[in-house]
């Protein structure tokens, strides 16, 4: 058993749902007990979608397991198919029908229905959302383009290719599609299927007729994409168009790809994030600390956008997609780093607590966390809630993708002047080192939630209980006390950085076996580490 | 078993008992409101990652900070064998409490899949109890989808305290008690009346602390505050307590007779609480009628959610002129409502479960002016064209007792108020 206050992934059956829900002509019925179509309200609510997922559950109750829980998914099933009348249906159980084993693929099948219907296994208790997603994704494509056909010869027309792994209730899916569509146009390569968003069962069918694939996202159509190139023969791109330098690799492997030159299309390209990161107001984001974590995908492109195009300095990089840990290790090492590859939302919040970045690059979780320890933070990656799933033009993919991350991951920080002054003058009542950065608004408000009275509206920051955060690796040996005037002088530090600087003064009193920190132990400090 | 079970059959008593797909939330999402009522109280999930995922979508991703509640999710070396899984357990707890040395209540919580493999939580309580114990007390109870729906898992939850509430002295004087998380605004509103009225110290289950549970015995007297407590109402009565029938107080007309039903069973008479609540309803009947404008006349559709259906639809029809086409509830407990059941217009057509797709061609054919429904279906049902009132906001919002009775009506007002807006 593992305790979890927040979980990274949905389980598997999730990402069968986000696969259905973005396709269309596809219908899928789950083997689930009453209470699991609390599903539908991600699609409903946070995606804010206009109709109920094509998703019928067969609800079954405790005095259902005493009786036919298979004829109860029989029924269902077939009343989904002649309710709805999809091309092709998908079967499947939750974690709970799981364990009850039904088999619904051998009970669909013995409905003798007239369409193509899917069995799908997806393991509950080893496996997660994203997983399901590929998964589901992978047998939706092995079922309808199962037979090798043969390559259609290009001829004079453009090259084609198809757009894979948008799904429903992905982060930024619907965008990077446009985005990466508009790109595609520039370069005269043409989208074949955009799938699984927007295709139907007869457009897999069609997926073989392009010359190759785009795969989006890899931890949903990376399986997918890894089948038609065995089977078909179709060659897949490896890199993730988000930012630039990514954004121009990709641009360069599909041009190899769909035999085209593609200079033109590189130049053409108008980086206004690249100048904004230029421009003399963006020196003070130099060395920045900042902590990346995400789906692999998004957090290895965060961290080299990072690094490369913002001047950051990468602290720490980590990813919940264990399915892709071998690319999280490799970028990690770029940056001389040991990568976290957990799905333990406390592991997470030890290591930034440990590492007291400037800025943290995350997940939703990572809002909490960063909320917790006052730090400034940005979404990067799913799981988001509903304001990452916003009504304007939002890519993270392409060239816009890079002007949408300069803008997003600045903005929580504190603007140049004002951390200035903060250094310069420390006891302003307005502007003191406690505050919140003045543009987000809130001044004076504490950057850590204090505990305020249990009968304060729920706006406000809920009182914070004391959380007991596990002692982390080395701190087990006698810790160094602060001398009164050495934690005075540490709080003229300004706040940002300061987590920093007692970290490293209590590593190096610690080193030397030094048992009380002094005035003099800080600034030693500061100038070991700064060396 | 070929004859299909979903078929409606309208009995004798007029209800329409449907059995199909049920677009519902299960009981573990009386976590929700129930851990921020009981502040020293953590609930801690026995199940899968769906059912972390569920909490943490049906309220956890709204909340930014350490919430109360967390989930054990079972892993396959669990369901290998159940004595592995016990021990996994006890180390989750110890992980917990370390982290959470406030916590003076936990509960732990059964699913669907913990009851499927039949992983016993009771006796896990107990173990638990006997190492935790005085410092933490260890509960359990099922907020499984397969056994309680939606607000059922405070029932549930209640039923499990109801046993560890300290005894009442054999020879005390009759007291009340009044049942079911309220908001503490709410609370004390009541406290305010009650005590006007005479009744000296009305307590309240569950209390906002865990140490601070009321007592109960053969005197007590206990008031239902929300209909959905079924099991608790059982608990309660297996310690001696009687329960005052009554219709829930939403409303003016309801929290009057509520407050009636509770004065009558201490020997106190309608005249009083006439003359104590008479400023209360004078203002709440002049802020309803504000509501009333909007609302009079139109046609409501309630889905099933929260058991709350029917003492809603009779506030609506009778207090704001409402027009009920369909009230939908997952489960009618008929002795409960019955003075609920009473006060409806004459043929209301009322549900008892569900057949979701059948129900959604009653309502689209039907094109109510308002449809009550879960989130799973708003959405979708604006964008067919019709107005909806999502239902959760009912259990999350103060809605009880005369203050407010006008923002009750409001909440169902709105989204016609919106339309309007949006339309000019």
């Amino acid at each position: 058993m593992q305790l979890t206050l927040w979980t990274y992934e949905g389980p598997p059956h999730v990402g069968a749902m986000r696969v259905v829900t973005a396709m269309q002509g596809v219908h899928y019925v789950l083997h689930a007990p009453q209470g699991d179509t609390y599903a539908d309200l991600l699609f409903t609510m946070i995606e804010r979608r206009d109709r109920r997922p094509p998703v019928t559950y067969s609800t079954f109750q405790a005095r259902d397991l005493g009786g036919d829980t298979a004829a109860l998914f029989q029924t269902a099933a077939r009343d989904a198919v002649a309710r709805f009348q999809p091309q092709a249906l998908l079967v499947g159980a939750s974690c709970t029908a799981e364990l009850i084993q039904d088999d619904p693929g051998g009970l669909a099948e013995a409905l003798g229905l007239d369409i193509p219907v899917i069995p799908l296994e997806l393991p509950s208790y080893q496996r997660k959302e994203n997983w399901g997603a590929a998964e589901t994704f992978y047998r939706l494509v092995r079922a309808m383009a199962p037979a090798p056909a043969p390559r259609s010869e290009r001829g004079g027309r453009r090259a084609r290719c198809n757009l894979l792994g948008a799904t429903a209730l992905g982060f930024r899916h619907r965008d990077d599609l446009r985005e990466v569509r508009a790109l595609l146009d520039r370069l005269g390569v043409d989208v074949h299927v955009a799938a699984p968003m927007g295709a139907t069962p007869a457009d897999l069918q069609r997926l073989t007729e392009a010359d190759f694939n785009v795969v989006l996202y890899p931890e949903i159509a990376d399986t997918a994409a890894a089948w038609l190139e065995r089977t078909h023969r179709m060659p897949r791109t490896r890199t993730v168009p988000i930012g630039r330098r990514a954004t121009l690799a990709f641009v360069d492997e599909v041009a190899a790809l769909a035999g085209l030159d593609a200079f033109a299309a590189r130049e053409a390209l108008d980086w206004r994030a690249d100048w904004y990161a230029r421009s003399v107001d963006s020196n003070y984001l130099t060395g920045k600390r900042v902590f990346v974590f995400g789906d692999a995908t998004h957090a290895v492109a965060a961290a080299r956008v990072a690094a490369h195009e913002l001047g950051f300095t990468v602290v720490g990089l980590g990813s919940y997609s264990r399915e892709f840990a071998r690319d999280v290790r490799a970028a990690a090492a770029e940056f001389g780093l040991e990568p976290l590859i957990t799905d333990d939302y406390l592991e997470v919040e030890a290591r930034i607590a440990e590492l007291q970045p400037e800025l943290v690059l995350g997940t939703q979780m990572e809002r909490h966390v960063a909320k917790r320890l006052g730090l400034p933070c940005a979404v990067i990656s799913a799981p988001v809630h509903v304001q990452d799933f916003p009504a304007r033009y939002a890519p993270q993919m392409g060239v816009e993708g890079s002007a949408v991350m300069f803008d997003t991951w600045v903005q929580p920080l504190m603007m140049g002047l004002e951390e200035h002054l903060l250094h310069m003058f420390r006891d302003d009542f307005e502007f003191h080192s406690q505050a919140t950065p003045s543009h987000l608004g809130r001044s004076g408000t504490p950057v850590a939630a204090e505990p305020v009275p249990a009968a304060a509206p729920e706006v406000n920051a809920p009182a914070a209980a004391p959380i007991v955060v596990p002692a982390t690796a080395g701190a087990a040996a006698v810790d160094p006390q602060w001398a009164a005037d050495a934690e005075r002088e540490l709080h003229r530090i300004p706040f940002f950085v300061r987590g920093k600087a007692r970290r490293n003064t209590e590593r190096f009193a610690r080193d030397r076996g030094v048992a009380l920190i002094t005035v003099e132990t800080l600034y030693d400090a500061k100038a070991h580490f700064s060396a | 078993m070929n004859a299909r079970q979903d078929i409606p059959i309208a009995v004798a008593d007029g209800v329409l008992r449907e059995r199909g797909q049920r677009e519902v939330f299960c009981g573990l999402t009386g976590i929700v409101w129930l851990h921020r009522k009981i502040q020293d109280a953590f609930f801690l999930v026995v199940g899968s990652r769906t059912c972390a995922h569920l909490l943490q979508s049906a309220a956890g991703v709204m909340i930014f900070a350490e919430p109360r509640f967390g989930t054990a999710i079972i892993d396959e070396r669990d369901l290998a064998g159940l004595a592995d899984a016990n021990a996994e357990l006890d180390a989750v707890v110890e992980r917990l409490l370390a982290r959470r040395p406030e916590i003076r209540m936990l509960f732990l919580v059964g699913s669907c899949p913990s009851e499927v493999i039949k992983l016993d939580l009771s006796r896990a309580a107990e173990r638990l109890n006997a190492r935790h114990h005085p410092a933490v007390r260890v509960l359990n109870y099922s907020g499984s989808g397969i056994e309680t729906t939606f607000t059922q898992g405070e029932d549930a939850c209640l039923a499990a305290l109801v046993p560890q509430l300290p005894a009442a002295p054999a020879d005390e004087a009759p007291s009340l008690l009044v049942v079911g998380a309220l908001p503490d605004i709410v609370e004390d509103q009541f406290t305010r009346l009650l005590q006007a009225i005479g009744i000296e110290a009305p307590r309240f289950l569950p209390a906002r602390r865990s140490g601070a549970m009321p007592a109960v015995g053969a005197g007590t007297r206990y008031l239902l505050a929300q209909p959905f407590l079924g099991d608790t109402a059982r608990a309660l009565e297996a310690r001696g307590a009687q329960r005052i029938a009554a219709p829930f107080p939403f409303g003016v007309e309801g929290t009057t007779a509520w407050l009636r039903a509770a004065a009558g069973a201490f020997g106190i008479g309608h005249d009083t609480v006439e003359r104590v609540t008479a400023t209360a309803r004078e203002r709440a009947t002049t802020a309803l009628a504000r509501q009333r404008r909007l609302l009079e006349g139109r046609r409501i559709f309630f889905f099933p959610d929260s058991q709350l259906e029917i003492p809603l639809a009779r506030f609506l029809s009778r207090e704001l002129g409402m027009q009920l086409v369909e009230v939908g509830t997952p489960y009618l407990h008929r002795t409960h409502l019955a003075e609920e059941l009473a006060l409806l217009p004459r043929g209301t057509a009322l549900s008892e479960g569900q057949d979701v797709d059948r129900q959604l061609d009653r309502c689209l054919a039907a094109q109510p002016d308002l449809t009550v429904c879960g989130l799973g279906l708003a959405n979708p049902l604006e964008a067919e064209g019709l107005a909806t009132k999502w239902s959760i906001e009912l259990v999350f919002s103060p809605v009880h007792g005369y203050e407010q009775a006008a923002d009750l009506a409001a909440l169902f007002a709105r989204p016609l108020d919106r339309r309007q807006r949006l339309a000019a």
